[in-house]
């Protein structure tokens, strides 16, 4: 027989019943002036870093809810190379022109390998032209998720920019000064990082609710001045255009949609970035409206086009993983019916339930689309990265209707062409190609080329169109490259889809 | 045809091309090109000035050319309004079915 | 019937970028401008653009109109020259006060067609009526030339010179537009409205459009193509209209068919030309669609 620091007998036999648990010993003293209860807050980003455990060569990630106004990715990839690390994995969930200033950490050693879903501006020129020793992984917003799940994709410390946290933890990307809305993408990070680092702009009172990225998530937390820009997380590809070249690609587009079969009380609709795909939405009110058809769910990828659908009761939820501009992050905080869904619930191919799996259309754009109509939205015609994967494959293969948008040539570049530059999303994902000259209907779907045919829309064979365009522009010479490379294209499944090359 | 002297004609607008005409001692044609397309239709726009010229039988000149994506008949009305104004319209009466 | 007119879309012939791709438009016709919209500096490079652009293939199956500079000015001899050379298949004079400009324009054309081997009088013409004396005169121009095939308003020169502005409802086009619209349909030829400039006023667009409309204008100069849908949804007959057509052409295939003189519908005598309006509405509905 024993007995606890509390004199509790504790028999013996308890070591057969229950083997290897210790006894109780601890003994608080509640009253204790300065008794640390748990605190996560630190002083500065450095005092955080360093009570993290980051080492050498581990892996970091960060989300990319504030898209070309994040500061947040600078600013702790600039205190890391300070603090002398190295070999450091980034696992960035997309990367814009803002993040130019990684080529310096990348020469100088700080950084060794990136995952990501986007790659744009002076950075993306760099590693094109072969900047990195190792190539960049490019993912879609799905397949990250997938890459965690996996454990491909280890992340051990996760520094995560929120615009207001409490002291334990508890964050919200509508409230506060730079407020971006859905936090998405950062929940999975929190989900799933070793150690999570919060970098708030506020510091509110607990508790903070309600909380995207939640105190049972949350190690330590730094108040800072700046985590992003929310003016710039809207920019081109955000903004409704009033480009007439656009407007009738959109409303060809919403064409299509009503006839298509899928144009139902009900119905589900997702669409993406750039100026003919947001429009799509507005065309689409009118039918709405005349028809009497509601949509169920709107999913993305919000927009203030979206949100005034909401509002005027068109689409009855709003499925929100990322906010495109300011209406959208306010309307989160206070529309009951738009919801944050994160990365996983959104788009992870193996996730137990994903929105895309529900989803019946989704309008994306296109760098480049073939006669098979496999989609590029990653490298522009010269080879150099350009653009991101995002959600594109993922919604593209789960969508009952995918329609791709874009103008059949943009200046002296042709967008359908014989061959992609590089592939991201697989032709048999894609179902309509809507642009200015004429509609392509894939083979794989004559039920819906008939439905469009009787609406007597245009439509044309996808060769007819990539003739145009090599008519108008002349056929474009083969670009050069070397032989190494500096990126593979991963599919939603994390396998192989494509690779891109260094340009001579 | 011989130019004697310099001239420009179209913008840097998305889609235009600017070109610039010198005269030069030689009976060459020298062509500088600076283009958004370089590395998928630098080539094929240097032809096609090249073709420009010789079709209304100018030598002797340096282009200076920038290009913003401008389609082929864009690039072959800017060189053609360049040549025009570098030695008036008595190029154009001769020479309309070579344009 | 005639070729339908309904829309013709302005496009800047200084505007490369336009230029390389306004055949996306369906537009019953496209206008370059060499004229109002292209700088002093910029007229000669103008004219080479469209020249070029003109002879572009996918150019080939919409009608081409080029509003060139005056005749008498220093570049609207080399303007037809360029623009008959190169395949336009309409002339827009700007500025016509009398017959006596259409008869000068015409012996240039003429001449350019005899020098480059192009089918006499295959280039047409349009008059573009912008003065008091233009209006007046009206009766004379439109009967001037077997080339011509409409006249039309250009509202902003038009309202300076009678020394008005001009308002929402038109008041100050009125005798403008009566007048143009009667001499255009005295000899026979079309009567176009000119442009309403607000690219964003949808209603105000939509307002003018029904106005000209039921005036009798067969079609309108746009600046915007947005507004090209908006003009032939105008344009459109009703579901009422197509349905009442569709019975007259009923009644007298019926009548032809047995071998009838005359034809009959509800007990109404129905005459050659309510038969010809009728084939009019239902060829409208075929290119526009019913009213929306």
């Amino acid at each position: 027989m024993t007995t606890n620091v509390l004199n509790r007998p504790i028999p013996a036999a308890i070591s057969a019943v229950v083997p290897n648990i210790p006894l109780f010993s601890k003994q608080d003293n509640k009253t204790e002036i300065g008794a640390e209860k748990q605190n996560k807050l630190h002083a500065s980003l450095e005092e955080a870093i360093r009570n993290s455990g980051l080492t050498d060569g581990m892996t970091i990630s960060f989300h990319h809810a504030f898209r070309d106004g994040d500061k947040t990715v600078n600013m702790v990839l600039d205190k890391l190379a300070e603090l002398g690390f190295k070999d450091l994995v980034l696992a960035a969930s997309s990367l814009t022109n803002c993040h130019a200033p990684l080529q310096e950490h990348i020469r100088n050693g700080v950084v060794r390998k990136i995952y990501t879903s986007g790659l744009r501006g002076k950075l993306a020129e760099a590693i094109s032209n072969g900047l990195m020793e190792e190539p960049v992984h490019i993912h879609s917003h799905g397949g990250r998720v997938h890459l965690i799940q996996s454990g491909e994709l280890n992340i051990d410390v996760a520094f995560l920019g929120v615009p207001c946290s409490d002291e334990f933890g508890n964050a919200n990307g509508f409230s506060g000064k730079s407020r971006c809305g859905s936090l998405g993408y950062a929940r999975v990070d929190a989900e799933y990082a070793r150690h999570v680092i919060l970098l708030t702009e506020e510091l509110v009172a607990y508790p903070n609710y309600p909380a995207s990225i939640a105190q049972d998530c949350v190690d330590s937390i730094v108040q800072v001045e700046h985590v992003g820009d929310p003016a710039k997380i809207g920019g081109d590809a955000t903004r409704m255009t009033s480009n007439p070249r656009e407007l009738l690609i959109a409303r060809q587009a919403a064409d299509v949609i009503e006839h298509s079969g899928y144009f139902n009380d009900g119905f589900s609709l997702q669409t993406g970035t750039g100026g003919a795909s947001l429009a799509v939405t507005r065309f689409m009110a009118d039918k709405m409206v005349r028809n009497k058809i509601k949509a169920r769910f709107g999913l993305g990828g919000i927009t203030a086009s979206m949100v005034a659908l909401h509002e005027r009761g068109l689409i009855q939820t709003l499925l929100d993983v990322q906010c495109f501009d300011s209406v959208a992050a306010e309307s989160l905080g206070k529309n009951p019916n738009h919801q944050e869904i994160s990365a996983n619930q959104y788009a992870n191919p193996s996730s137990k339930g994903a929105c895309v799996e529900k989803l019946d259309v989704v309008i994306l754009s296109a760098l480049e689309i073939d006669t098979q109509f496999n989609v590029n939205v990653i490298t522009g015609s010269d080879g150099v990265f350009r653009g991101a994967s995002g959600g594109h494959c993922d919604t593209a293969a789960a969508a009952n209707l995918t329609i791709v948008v874009a103008p059949l040539v943009r200046g002296r570049i042709p967008t359908v062409v014989n061959k992609v530059t590089t592939c991201i999303t697989p032709g048999s994902s894609i179902d309509v190609l809507v642009t200015d000259h004429g509609i392509a209907v894939n083979p794989a779907r004559p039920e819906v080329k008939e439905r469009l045919l009787a609406a007597k829309l245009p439509i044309m064979s996808i060769e007819e169109l990539s003739e145009r365009a090599y008519s108008l522009t002349g056929t474009p010479a083969e670009i050069e490259y070397t032989d190494r490379i500096v990126g593979v294209i991963r599919y939603r499944d994390g396998s192989i889809i494509d690779v891109v090359k260094q340009v001579k | 045809m011989k130019i004697i002297q310099q001239s420009h004609a179209g913008t840097l607008e998305s889609g235009d091309v600017l070109i610039r005409i010198q005269p030069i001692d030689s009976h060459q044609v020298e062509i500088e090109l600076e283009s958004v397309v370089e590395k998928q239709f630098g080539d094929a726009i240097r032809r096609l000035i090249h073709d420009t010229l010789h079709k209304l039988s100018i030598e002797g000149v340096r282009v200076i050319v920038e290009d913003k994506g401008a389609l082929d008949c864009v690039i072959r009305a800017r060189v053609q309004a360049a040549l025009i104004r570098a030695t008036g319209t008595q190029l154009l009466d001769l020479n309309w079915g070579a344009l | 019937m005639s070729k339908l007119r309904r829309s013709m879309l302005f496009v800047p012939g200084a505007n490369a970028a336009m230029l390389s791709n306004s055949f996306i438009y369906s537009p019953d016709a496209l206008m370059f401008d060499l004229e109002d919209s292209v700088a002093i500096t910029e007229k000669d490079t103008a004219r080479l653009l469209v020249f070029h652009a003109l002879q572009m293939p996918l150019y080939k199956n919409v009608e081409k109109v080029v509003r060139v500079n005056p005749i008498d000015s220093p570049y609207g001899k080399l303007d037809v020259e360029a623009m008959v050379r190169a395949g336009v298949d309409v002339i827009r004079l700007p500025k016509t006060d009398s017959a006596e400009d259409i008869l000068e324009m015409e012996r240039h054309i003429l001449q350019v067609e005899r020098k480059c081997g192009r089918a006499e009088g295959s280039t047409r013409m349009m008059a573009a009526i912008e003065s008091a004396q233009g209006v007046i005169n009206a009766p004379e121009i439109a009967k001037s030339s077997r080339r011509l095939i409409g006249i039309a308003l250009g509202a902003e020169d038009y309202v300076r010179d009678i020394r008005t502005e001009r308002s929402p409802d038109g008041i100050e086009l009125m005798f403008a537009r009566c007048s143009i619209l009667q001499a255009a349909r005295a000899a026979g030829i079309a009567a176009f409205d000119t442009v309403y400039s607000n690219a964003n006023n949808e209603e105000g667009f939509i307002h003018e459009a029904e106005h000209i409309k039921q005036l009798g204008f067969d079609g309108k100069s746009l600046i915007n193509p947005r507004q090209i849908e908006l003009l032939h949804n105008v344009f459109a007959p009703t579901r009422k209209e197509v349905g009442n057509a569709r019975l007259i052409i009923e009644a007298a295939e019926n009548a032809s068919r047995q071998g009838l003189g005359v034809v009959s519908l509800n007990g109404k005598m129905i005459d050659a030309p309510i038969i010809e309006r009728a084939r009019w509405v239902l060829q409208r509905a075929e290119a526009s669609g019913i009213r929306q």
